[in-house]
């Protein structure tokens, strides 16, 4: 299991999650967990994801998910669950 | 499991306050390359380098994306050329050659800087010491990315002031040597007393004959992230200021770690160090002298300035040193003033002298570092300046150095421009009175007492 940590932050419209989803079912990747709110009127949604199915490397599937964000209006980043682990968790 | 916050945290820290790995820096060793013939020994470095590092970019590159995290600099350290030329290196334009191999090997690698083109001389000079240093002129005016430095003295053997009153000298002609870029030259060019020898960053980089033929150093940065957390605690009392720079350092040095260990790993090199620095830049929000406004100084260089970089400079080591497997470097703050708006400002209002910030040495990581000063500045000025930085270094047991830029055909009031992470640098005034007399004695001055521990 590869747990990598998509987050999404951007004006709230209909159809963020659906239109993340669908790509990430594309591509393999599993949700494990979601979290979302709106704060102050921005979306603000962070899943954890296991990418160890999918095909595409790491770097491919961020520029991937940068252009989607781009397309609905958001930003998405995926990096990989450790830059977390490290600095949160002793 | 890590939470929606504390996602949140870590990226505001990335994005909004300029959280990033300031540099990979490849420690390279050079010394099985030695050859008497030139060609040879020019042929062995070229090969090396381009051999260890050939990947060093790229696995910088895949790991940023990886983590979403910047990395700014991909470096290298290479052994004191001064060791490596010294067979082969008859005259100073030799050892320039070798300069114009790392130059070249840098490119071809596709680091930004590669530092080692050094001399390690605390104690005395050796002909091939000689020769590299009166080379630096020639050197730094012919190449891009080579950076020298040069340790004169150490708190086990004291100053050896033939090599401080040389490398004033020094400073000089690679100021004049350089003068239509603003003497960048001398940007790239660092005296030391006690030099680290597994230092990441630049200009001050080489990789000391005590190391492992190739290694991993990571230096990390995050001014804006501490500045940042400070705003938090305003005018709260000093433990609680002092535990927030701990945990934030903490923070930013766990990423360093993390970045240090990947690297080690994928490129199958040992990790050394983490050098858990707070590095400034030029941009807005990334300055150390920013963080000593907010702890409460009006600017950098009022009173009570000594006192919050020096509990700054504590409480980054504190935080920092749980948070790696292996601390070294400078390890502390550094008071760069061309690379730091809020040093910038300061200096531009009066706020901050030569003097000030030789005081503010005592106390932080590193020395009188991008200091931009008169052009017509004697060599036994900068001589001076030297000894006087070199001897806090050695009675308090830490490194010092001097970066400063003689910035030819400019004077006080004049901006002096190097571009980049350099940065840009007013003219500051120094101390018209002589210490030639002083400079020319000659000689060392011996090890301080408390250097005898044996």
């Amino acid at each position: 299991m590869t747990k990598s940590i998509i987050t999404v932050v951007g004006n709230d419209q209909v159809g963020i999650i659906a239109k993340v989803c669908t790509y990430l079912a594309e591509n393999q990747v599993n949700i494990l967990d979601i979290s979302q709110t709106i704060v102050q009127g921005y979306f603000n949604m962070m899943m954890i994801t296991d990418t160890g199915k999918c095909p595409k490397g790491q770097a491919e599937l961020s520029q991937e998910l940068e252009a989607l964000g781009r397309e609905i209006g958001v930003r998405i980043h995926i990096q990989h669950e450790d830059i977390f682990n490290m600095m949160h968790r002793i | 499991m890590i939470n929606i916050f504390e996602v949140n945290e870590t990226n505001k820290m990335i994005e909004q306050e300029n959280l990033d790995v300031r540099t990979i820096t490849m420690g390279i060793s050079l010394l099985d390359c030695i050859d008497s013939d030139l060609e040879k020994l020019q042929e062995n470095i070229y090969r090396k380098i381009t051999r260890c590092a050939k990947d060093l970019v790229k696995t910088g590159e895949d790991i940023s994306a990886e983590y979403g995290i910047p990395i700014v600099n991909k470096r290298i350290s290479v052994t004191p050329i001064a060791l490596v030329g010294g067979a082969a290196c008859r005259t100073t334009e030799d050892f320039a050659a070798l300069a114009c191999t790392l130059d070249r090997a840098a490119e071809a690698t596709g680091v930004n800087f590669i530092g080692g083109y050094s001399a390690l001389v605390a104690k005395g000079s050796t002909p091939a010491d000689e020769l590299l240093m009166h080379s630096i002129p020639e050197a730094l005016a012919k190449t891009e990315r080579v950076c020298s430095s040069v340790n004169v003295g150490s708190t086990r053997t004291g100053i050896n002031m033939d090599a401080v009153r040389l490398m004033g000298e020094v400073v000089k002609k690679t100021a004049e040597a350089t003068k239509e870029r603003d003497s960048l030259g001398c940007a790239k060019l660092v005296v030391f007393c006690n030099a680290p020898d597994d230092n990441p960053f630049m200009a001050g980089a080489f990789h000391g004959v005590t190391e492992a033929d190739c290694i991993i150093n990571v230096g990390v940065s995050g001014p804006g992230v501490v500045r940042h957390a400070l705003r938090s605690v305003r005018g709260a009392d000093f433990e609680t200021l002092c535990e927030t720079i701990k945990k934030t350092a903490f923070k930013v040095t766990r990423v360093g770690q993390l970045v240090a260990r990947e690297a080690s790993e994928r490129l199958h090199v040992p990790f050394g160090i983490v050098d858990l620095s707070l590095a400034p830049t030029p941009a807005v929000g990334d300055s150390v002298a920013e963080i000593l406004e907010e702890i409460g100084v009006e600017r950098a260089g009022a009173p009570g300035t000594t006192a919050a970089l020096a509990l700054l400079n504590d409480q980054v080591k504190k935080g920092g040193v749980m948070a790696s497997a292996s601390v070294g470097g400078l390890s502390g703050a550094f008071i760069p003033v061309s690379e730091d708006q809020g040093m910038i400002n300061a200096a531009m209002e009066g706020a901050l002298t030569l003097e000030k910030l030789e005081a503010m040495t005592c106390v932080c990581s590193v020395g009188l570092d991008m200091i931009a000063v008169p052009g017509n500045t004697s060599a036994a000025t900068i001589s001076g300046i030297i000894a006087d930085e070199a001897a806090i270094g050695m009675v308090n047991q830490k490194t010092t150095a001097v970066r400063l830029i003689p910035v030819i055909g400019k004077t006080v009031g004049d901006t002096a421009v190097f571009g980049g992470l350099l940065g840009q640098a007013p003219v500051m005034p120094v101390n018209m009175f002589s210490c030639e007399p002083f400079i020319m004695r000659g000689g060392r001055i011996p090890a301080p007492i408390h250097s005898f521990k044996n």
